[in-house]
């Protein structure tokens, strides 16, 4: 396990926004003003105090924060090996880890003076917890959703739409999360006055990486008081599932000083990485620029971007956060890959021993653990992310059944 | 001497303001893009800015994006938009031509050799969309040994700070982004443009070409009485589009369109 003598902790990214080679700004003009403007307020409210108090309350009382630090006890010792914790993500307002985000970006918004709300979403988790909060604090909701994503995920689309939010298909190139993206981008170029766009994940153009990060980091302070409490220990390895990457920052990030924890970040392999057919841009991609920042992607030779698949809508991304880019190159953190079938085990896993139906997109940092676990000791502790609970996901995995609810 | 320098020189001794039509190159077939420059030159084109498709093209309307995804189905790389410049070349030594994109076909084939590449094709200047000057260090420097000029877009939002910054980083003309939003939308308002315009042009001495929402004769012709060059992308994309299987009536088309906007402009 490879570890930095420097402190990592508060040193990245740059002032422009650079995780060494990584990150960054790469938008068109009209974009580079509105960033300015977000990050004053941003680094101007992120040290206010009536700010963080708001933000505070709000993480107690509407996200139900902190989450639950779980010891799953019947699935370690049926995996004979490391004793695994859960943090239990799953059990905030609206089902997984994108609210604490959503939350703070929100504030901000109005802080900013900004009505309305623009979002992305893949697996519609963010999307739910954008218009949740817009709904909450009575601001105009836009999401933009692939059209593949909105057949697998009908759910969470009606959720949307009860909360008062538009969901707006995307029918353009691959259909799902990047392109999301790209509409919500041109969006935000053309409503730049009142707009204020939610990115729910640690990518896009600074400062969406550093402040997705740091209002997600709260899971990682949370788990990291926790795991010793509980456990009397820290633990020997942090296991969380990376798409765009914003649970696993979350939960890395108060850790990447502790050398001794070694930390794991799983990335979507779908049918394997052999296949082609996957969203493992750490694993099997190579550096670029898209959507804003430069970071790893899934690309062909010519720099175009190519189509990424996994079970989960949510990892179904061809990039990911510039940090984690950083800490692959750093050595600070092993990124790994879990297919298709090996995220479905640990889902049914989970669900029979210990009566938690994860997400998918969690259930690929289960199954990572699962492998893991047996190969340490009865004494030492995994910490996984549960990051989101499997209710959308109960059409997917039905249909994989030949069942129809 | 640049080809662009060269063409603006000359137009402001006769009096004209220069006239720039965009297509993607590679839209809707490969062998149509090269007869389809020539005819626009030949319908009063002044330069010709040559759109090399990206899957992600963020900063582009429907109209453009569609041009992207046809081009991609033949699966048009930047080599070869490099290589239709080369074949152009052959007919015509002087109208300049300008690559528009983004970043991230240039990043995987290098900067520098990039560069090289395209001043041995015969490119006069690259627009990269999501580029701005803070992070164009490496790649200014790469243009810079070749000549080749790098355009940069300003845009309704840029403040003074801004447009220093990026004038002082282009070279050739700099292009003022008429609208807040995306390639084709539909509201320019004419008299702020005119006041973005004379703004820029207490900052800069490059001459300054105005895109985004020009769309019809009309239009180009109140732009060219403030601005030194018109424009104009979606509006002609529209065209191919609307004959894409029938490569003779898209050129008339756009050869149309352009002899008009020509005839306005003076």
């Amino acid at each position: 396990m490879a570890t930095k003598v420097d402190p990592i902790i508060g040193s990245l990214p740059d002032a422009q926004g650079h995780f060494g080679p990584y990150g960054g700004l790469f938008v068109p003009e009209t974009l580079m003003g509105p960033l300015a403007e977000l990050r004053e307020a941003y680094e101007r409210y992120m040290v206010d105090e009536t700010f963080i108090a708001e933000l505070e309350a709000d993480l107690a009382n509407y996200v139900g924060r902190p989450s639950a630090l779980y010891h799953a006890e019947r699935w370690s010792r049926e995996l004979g090996g490391a004793q695994i914790y859960l943090k239990r993500e799953d059990l905030n307002h609206t089902g997984a880890h994108k609210i604490n985000n959503t939350i703070g970006q929100a504030l901000l918004a109005k802080r900013m003076g900004k009505t309305r709300i623009i979002a992305e979403t893949g697996a519609g988790q963010h999307g739910v917890a954008t218009a949740t909060v817009a709904a909450r604090l009575g601001l105009e909701c836009v999401v933009y959703m692939g059209e593949v994503d909105i057949a697998r995920q009908e759910a969470n689309v009606y959720r949307m739409r009860l909360l008062g939010a538009e969901v707006r298909p995307v029918s353009s190139g691959s259909k799902t999360l990047k392109d999301a993206l790209n509409e919500a981008m041109r969006d935000w170029v053309t409503h730049i006055d009142n707009t204020f766009y939610i990115i729910g994940t640690v990518a896009g153009p600074h400062p969406y990486p550093v402040m997705v990060r740091d209002f997600q980091a709260v899971i990682g302070r949370e788990a990291r008081e926790q795991i010793q409490q509980q456990a009397g220990k820290m633990p020997d390895a942090l296991v969380a599932c990376v798409g765009g990457g914003s649970n696993a920052i979350g939960l890395f990030y108060p850790f990447l000083d502790d050398k001794d924890v070694a930390i794991y970040g799983v990335e979507a392999a779908g049918d394997g990485l052999e296949s082609g057919r996957h969203a493992a841009p750490l694993c099997a991609g190579r550096p670029g620029v898209l959507h804003g920042n430069r970071t790893y992607l899934m690309e062909d030779d010519n720099g175009q971007i190519i189509e990424t698949h996994s079970i989960s809508a949510g990892l179904d991304y061809p990039g990911v956060g510039p940090e984690h880019a950083w800490l692959k190159d750093a050595g600070r953190v092993n990124y790994v890959a879990i297919d298709d079938q090996e995220a479905l085990s640990a889902f049914h896993a989970l669900t029979k021993i210990e009566g938690i139906i994860p997400a998918l997109e969690s259930s690929h940092a289960l199954a990572y653990a699962a492998k893991l676990a047996p190969t340490m000791d009865k004494k030492q502790v995994i910490l996984v992310n549960l990051s989101g609970r499997g209710d959308k996901d109960m059409h997917t995995v039905a249909a994989i059944e030949g069942l129809k609810l | 001497m640049n080809r662009i320098n060269v063409r603006f020189d000359k137009l402001k001794e006769i009096g004209r303001k220069a006239l720039i039509p965009y297509v993607t190159a590679g839209d809707p077939t490969p062998q149509t893009t090269v007869p389809l420059m020539h005819a626009m030159v030949g319908a009063g084109a002044n330069i010709i800015e040559l759109g090399v498709p990206f899957s992600d093209p963020m900063a582009d309307g429907p109209v453009i994006q569609r041009a992207s995804e046809r081009a991609l189905k033949h699966n048009i790389s930047l080599r070869d938009v490099l290589s239709m410049v080369t074949t152009f070349r052959k007919m015509d030594d002087i109208t300049p031509v300008v690559l528009m994109g983004y970043l991230n076909p240039i990043e995987i084939m290098g900067y520098e050799c990039f560069a090289e590449q395209a001043k041995q094709a015969g490119v006069d200047g690259v627009l990269i969309v999501d580029i701005p000057p803070e992070e164009a260090t490496d790649l200014l420097a790469a243009l810079q040994k070749v000549e080749v000029y790098p355009i940069f877009l300003l845009a309704p939002t840029s403040t003074p700070e801004r447009i220093k910054l990026i004038c002082d980083a282009a070279n050739g003309f700099v292009y003022y982004v008429a609208i807040k939003g995306v390639t084709g939308a539909s509201h320019l308002d004419i008299s702020e443009v005119a006041a973005k315009v004379a703004e820029i042009r207490q900052v800069t001495d490059l001459p300054i070409g105005v895109g985004f929402g020009i769309k019809d004769a009309e239009t180009a012709e109140q732009i060219s009485k403030v601005a030194d060059a018109v424009v104009v992308g979606s509006a002609l994309v529209s065209r191919i589009e609307a004959h894409a299987d029938e490569p003779q009536k898209a050129k008339n088309s756009v050869v149309e369109l352009l002899l008009s906007m020509r005839k306005a402009m003076g």
